[in-house]
């Protein structure tokens, strides 16, 4: 009887996973945002202890530790340290009104589910059932890159799509191989550095972090 | 041993050029890394050419005839376009348009992209190669906007954000493809290498697959250009400085392009009907058709010759898409011609541009009289490029159309308008650039166009003869992809 419960824990991790991802969804304000990314990680880091402590894979502990150290320590500090040095606080305008954001979000998750459910079933693991839930938080990651006109949010939504697909990673395969783990970690952090690099850019030349400024670029 | 040294000149030719900062002799270094991997491939290409298939590091890498041929096509053009910019660079940093910290940057930055394309054509983990890639999204994306222009921070924001999300969509398709894999080969580090994905393809779970098919066309597709997903391109290659455009149409497409197709070649084992296939025949097709469309309305020549290098991923998706023998082949020979055309005509596209001082075309006249070479170059080049025979991109394209009207015949009217269409609107507009009066200055340096009648020189080969051993070798490749 000891393992459902672990799954129901990591269930219960998801459903956590996912109304953060709405939560970000109807957030206006920066620091807000960022605090929700520190918790995402949280959850997904908690979840890959649970799912490493009740298979046995002790890979996954290092997954869940790297998790920590970048997505709930460094990579929200690293943005906070930013958001301070480039006084990004004010309120954020949303290209869609958030209600009908909401409600596209919903039909996304349902999408999600519909796209999911045949794979799931053919899982053999604990957590077959978060299948649909990651790829959820990752369409709504994607949403919110789409409606969101600020440089910083839309880094966050892709921070919040990379937490989707690794816990995707864990629900349905116990996790990918340390070496791929590894070098998608990596990456993920070179690119939060490059970001900011790009912000303080994107900032003396345009004075703002409105990329509403950025679109001369286009096909007339 | 062969794939360690390929791997580490470029990993350290970054490192030295990160270190020492900038120096007269960084653009001298960089070419002699460059040539030293180019030498390494060759290397390694005869070992595998004469010796086959080989694995190394617990099967971390491997390489085939398949993967070997774009190893040295990259190396070469790697080490040709560092030639290249050793002149086109200094005139830059003349002008004012790049500093000594920039070039440093610049400098370290192209070997590490060289090695991030390595990385990822030599790895046999299909985990690995996604982290490559990303991490030649991550390596060029600094290069883009080296000259801090609020134009080129724009593109480099798109490219960057385009590229990530795409390439997250990947790495969706990766774990759909370890989930299948997991279930035939057990969880650990041995599933995710492509050559023991190979073996059992056939016992792979085809709904998830064709599943993981769709998220991994469409993120390395972003990569590749294909038309939805084609914004950045554009923008990428107008924006940045040229040598970074012609490495990024030049070789960067192709390694996409490499991804897509060793993960065609798992789907169709597991699903055995050509679900893989119709799907890239329809962005290939879409990707010509569109691309051909948009180079009629084009200012600026650098965006230009980027269209056209969406067309080309266009043309090379669809005979892959095709498969078969001879669609493969001329899928092989048409990145080779291309690469090697289009990294051509960019560096006659930068000169041209640096002694106008301007990337509007209407301001780009009489080449033939400033610089004759530049001028003939350009010509020849897009010539080329068209299509014109006897040039290599003639015999590729016309493989193609012959395979497609025997098979797909409702496909030819849309590539022949598109080929059409796409001739008529760059001849149009590169005549009147090289012939017509100017009262341009010539280059404070001698512009490197060594590269450039050696390219073309290649590509007027390949079109003329093929040497028996490479029909042979480009036979095997074409064999492994089918």
């Amino acid at each position: 009887m000891g393992i459902p419960i672990f799954a129901q824990l990591v269930n219960v991790l998801a459903a956590f996973l996912l109304l953060l991802a709405f939560s970000m969804l109807s957030q206006r304000r920066v620091l807000t945002l960022i605090k929700l990314l520190a918790w995402q990680g949280a959850a997904l880091a908690a979840s890959t202890a649970i799912v490493a402590w009740s298979t046995g894979q002790t890979h996954l502990y290092y997954s869940a530790l790297i998790t920590v150290l970048l997505k709930v320590i460094l990579i929200p500090w690293v943005l906070h340290r930013l958001i301070d040095r480039l006084f990004v606080r004010w309120d954020i305008e949303t290209l869609i009104n958030i209600p009908t954001t909401m409600l596209i979000g919903i039909g996304l998750v349902i999408f999600a589910f519909a796209l999911a459910t045949p794979i799931s079933q053919m899982a053999t693991t604990l957590t077959r059932s978060t299948l649909g839930i990651a790829l959820a938080s990752v369409l709504l990651s994607f949403l919110m890159m789409i409606v969101r006109q600020k440089a910083v949010p839309q880094v966050i939504g892709f921070l919040a799509m990379e937490n989707g697909l690794f816990f995707a990673a864990t629900s349905a395969t116990y996790g990918m191989p340390l070496v791929v783990e590894l070098g998608v970690a990596l990456d993920v952090l070179v690119g939060t550095f490059i970001f900011g690099i790009f912000f303080f850019h994107i900032r003396e030349r345009f004075d703002s972090l409105d990329i509403r400024h950025m679109e001369k670029l286009r096909e007339d | 041993m062969e794939i360690a040294i390929v791997l580490g000149l470029p990993l350290l030719g970054a490192l030295l050029l990160a270190l020492t900062g900038h120096r007269d002799w960084a653009p001298e270094l960089n070419a002699t890394m460059s040539f030293a991997t180019f030498f390494a491939t060759t290397l390694l290409t005869v070992r595998v050419i004469g010796g086959g298939p080989m694995a190394a590091f617990e099967e971390q890498f491997f390489v085939d005839p398949f993967n070997v041929f774009l190893v040295a096509l990259t190396a070469f053009v790697g080490f040709t376009t560092a030639l290249f910019s050793r002149p086109y660079m200094r005139i830059e940093q003349d002008q004012g348009r790049v500093n000594a910290a920039r070039l440093r940057l610049y400098h370290s930055m192209y070997q590490l992209f060289t090695f991030t394309m390595l990385l990822c054509l030599l790895s046999n983990n299909v985990g690995v190669m996604w982290v490559a890639m990303e991490g030649a999204t991550l390596s060029t994306v600094l290069l883009v906007s080296l000259y801090r222009t609020p134009a080129s921070l724009e593109a480099a924001w798109k490219y960057f954000i385009l590229c990530s999300v795409g390439i997250s969509q990947a790495l969706f398709g990766v774990i759909l493809l370890y989930f299948a894999a997991e279930k035939v080969l057990g969880p650990g580090g041995t599933s995710l290498l492509w050559t023991h994905l190979y073996v059992v393809r056939g016992q792979l779970e085809p709904t998830v697959l064709s599943l993981a098919f769709v998220f991994l066309l469409v993120g390395y597709g972003t990569k590749v250009g294909l038309v939805p997903l084609h914004n950045w391109l554009p923008d990428a290659h107008a924006e940045g400085p040229t040598p970074v455009s012609a490495v990024l149409s030049g070789l960067l497409l192709n390694v996409a392009l490499y991804a897509v197709v060793r993960s065609k070649v798992l789907v169709d084992g597991a699903l055995g009907r050509n679900f893989s296939g119709g799907l890239m025949m329809g962005f290939g097709l879409l990707s010509v058709v569109v691309a051909a469309f948009f180079l009629s309305r084009q200012r600026d020549i650098k965006r230009m010759f980027a269209y056209s290098s969406v067309e080309h991923m266009g043309i090379m998706t669809f005979a892959f898409g095709m498969g078969g023998p001879v669609a493969a082949f001329a899928g092989l020979l048409h990145m080779t011609v291309h690469s090697l055309t289009k990294s051509a005509i960019f560096f006659t596209v930068g000169h041209a541009s640096q002694a106008a001082g301007t990337q509007n075309m209407d301001s780009i006249r009489g080449l033939i009289q400033t610089s004759p070479a530049i001028g003939w170059g350009l010509v020849l080049g897009s010539l080329a490029i068209l299509g014109m025979p006897p040039f290599g991109v003639f015999t590729s394209e016309f493989m193609v159309l012959t395979t497609a009207m025997h098979e797909h015949s409702w496909a030819t009217p849309f590539l022949l308008v598109a080929l059409g269409v796409a001739f008529a609107s760059i001849f149009g507009k590169v005549q009147p650039m090289v012939f017509g009066e100017t009262s341009a200055q010539r280059l404070a340096h001698a512009p490197a166009l060594v590269p450039v009648f050696v390219h073309l020189a290649i590509v007027l080969a390949l079109g003329l003869y093929i040497p028996p051993y490479l029909v042979s070798w480009y036979r095997q490749a074409a064999a492994l992809i089918g």
